[in-house]
């Protein structure tokens, strides 16, 4: 369907959001569903992205506040557990860094090019301790 | 089921989305946080509409969609009529005995801005809550006609600079004040009409299901921080989304009946309305010697405000 323009469907087309039928998404968890190309799932709006946010498993607390305010259903949660960002669909607004509660974040934003491996270890450290001694 | 979802934010995120990404929302935008929290609130079948504004424009860009539920759009000022002519259907069918799966309970929401709310739907919207039509009505309010150029809508506040009563020498924007909608919406005898923000996201969603157990038209009047229009930068739509119900420019609370108010949020710390006016780019001019006078008045009308919607609590109890 990509491949044709919008001149060469013909009146009344339907766009079906499903390959198939899905009578009740609610049911079914997005990688089980069977996206069809007329789905807005299927594109990317990662090239709007100046800066990205990177996540760091090890300080986060899955308090899913990132899940609830993200505006784009970009922050993947499994379980009850924080599992990834959605970069495809991520728009780079950065609402997720600003709600996260820890100190030091588990999210933080970073320029788009960052390597994953190297934030990590340019992270902020913990320096409660430091202050106690 | 129904109820446990939402016991805490943890069993809410195991909720599958039935909006999806890449539609053309600017980033930070908190329509669609809105437009998540509400679909998430439920677990039925879903038959949404809406009218024309930024929501509509964004999440239908041919040959795309956003929505994994059926939905409909037809015109601005419609959004609400084209969603109780589908739900007068529904009821005829039903009585009928022509449905396939009787059993089911659909909820009929319709979507609108402030713009298709405030001004140009108004009449539908009266109508169909003089009909009693069992559908929900959710205005998402940013306060300006955002998807046409931010010109002024009947619910801009007065001093806001919008494109059609920009700020300068002669003028200090906006001249007058918002449109009460809750109090209008209330006296049409709706069982249920009630005012939410995203960043309060328990009391949202309580109030959603609410509206979706409540038989008849429900109103729900929700605020959204548009970070174009209002001018801050988009990491900030929750923190402004704060300001708002913590100054109590934008209180929360639910009318039932028609009659019996609840104040539904109390803020622990109330801070000034200055703090919430001088986060956004669009009163930035009330912070000058010529028109500092409409931040003491913008105050007063804050506490009266306040004032009276405690009164009507205590008259209800």
């Amino acid at each position: 369907m990509l491949q044709n323009g919008w001149d060469t469907f013909e009146i009344g087309t339907i766009l079906r959001p499903f390959e198939g039928s899905i009578s009740d998404a609610s049911a079914i968890l997005p990688e089980d569903r069977l996206y069809s190309q007329s789905n807005s799932f299927s594109v990317s709006v990662a090239d709007w992205r100046i800066e990205k946010p990177l996540f760091n498993k090890d300080l986060c607390i899955d308090c899913q506040f990132c899940w609830i305010y993200c505006p784009d259903m970009s922050i993947i949660s499994r379980d009850k557990k924080m599992v990834a960002v959605d970069y495809d669909h991520c728009k780079g607004c950065g609402i997720c860094v600003q709600v996260c509660p820890t100190t030091p974040k588990a999210l933080l934003m970073f320029p788009e090019q960052k390597d994953e491996e190297e934030a990590l270890l340019e992270w902020p450290k913990k320096e409660k301790k430091e202050k106690e001694n | 089921m129904f109820q446990a979802k939402t016991k805490n934010l943890k069993n809410f995120s195991t909720s599958a989305e039935r909006f999806e990404g890449a539609n053309l929302l600017c980033p930070g935008c908190a329509h669609s946080i809105i437009v998540r929290e509400v679909l998430n609130a439920t677990n039925d079948h879903l038959i949404l509409g809406a009218s024309t504004g930024c929501l509509e424009v964004c999440t239908a860009v041919y040959p795309h969609t956003s929505w994994d539920a059926s939905w409909i759009h037809i015109g601005f000022e419609n959004g609400s009529s084209a969603v109780a002519g589908a739900e007068a259907m529904y009821k005829v069918l039903k009585n009928k005995g022509r449905l396939k799966q009787p059993d089911r309970t659909p909820k009929f929401v319709a979507f609108g801005g402030d713009g298709a709310t405030y001004d140009i739907g108004f009449q539908w919207i009266s109508g169909c809550f003089e009909r009693g039509h069992d559908m929900m009505y959710v205005c998402l309010d940013n306060e300006v006609y955002a998807n046409t150029g931010g010109q002024r809508s009947s619910s801009t506040p007065i001093g806001a600079s919008a494109s059609t009563t920009p700020s300068g020498r002669i003028s200090y924007g906006e001249k007058q004040n918002k449109k009460d909608m809750m109090a209008i919406m209330a006296a049409h005898g709706a069982p249920y009409v009630a005012q939410v923000a995203p960043n309060q996201w328990r009391d949202m969603v309580a109030k959603i299901q609410k509206g979706f157990a409540t038989e008849g038209p429900v109103f729900i009047n929700a605020m959204s921080a548009c970070t174009t229009e209002w001018k801050f930068s988009p990491e900030d739509t929750i923190a402004i989304s704060d300001l708002a119900t913590d100054s109590l420019v934008f209180p929360l609370y639910e009318i039932i009946d028609g009659t019996k108010l609840n104040i539904t949020y109390r803020p622990k710390n109330v801070i000034p309305v200055r703090d919430y006016l001088g986060a956004q780019g669009r009163f930035k001019h009330l912070f000058t010697k010529q028109y500092e006078y409409l931040i003491n008045e913008w105050q007063a009308r804050v506490d009266a405000k306040w004032e009276l919607l405690q009164r009507r609590e205590e008259a209800c109890l």
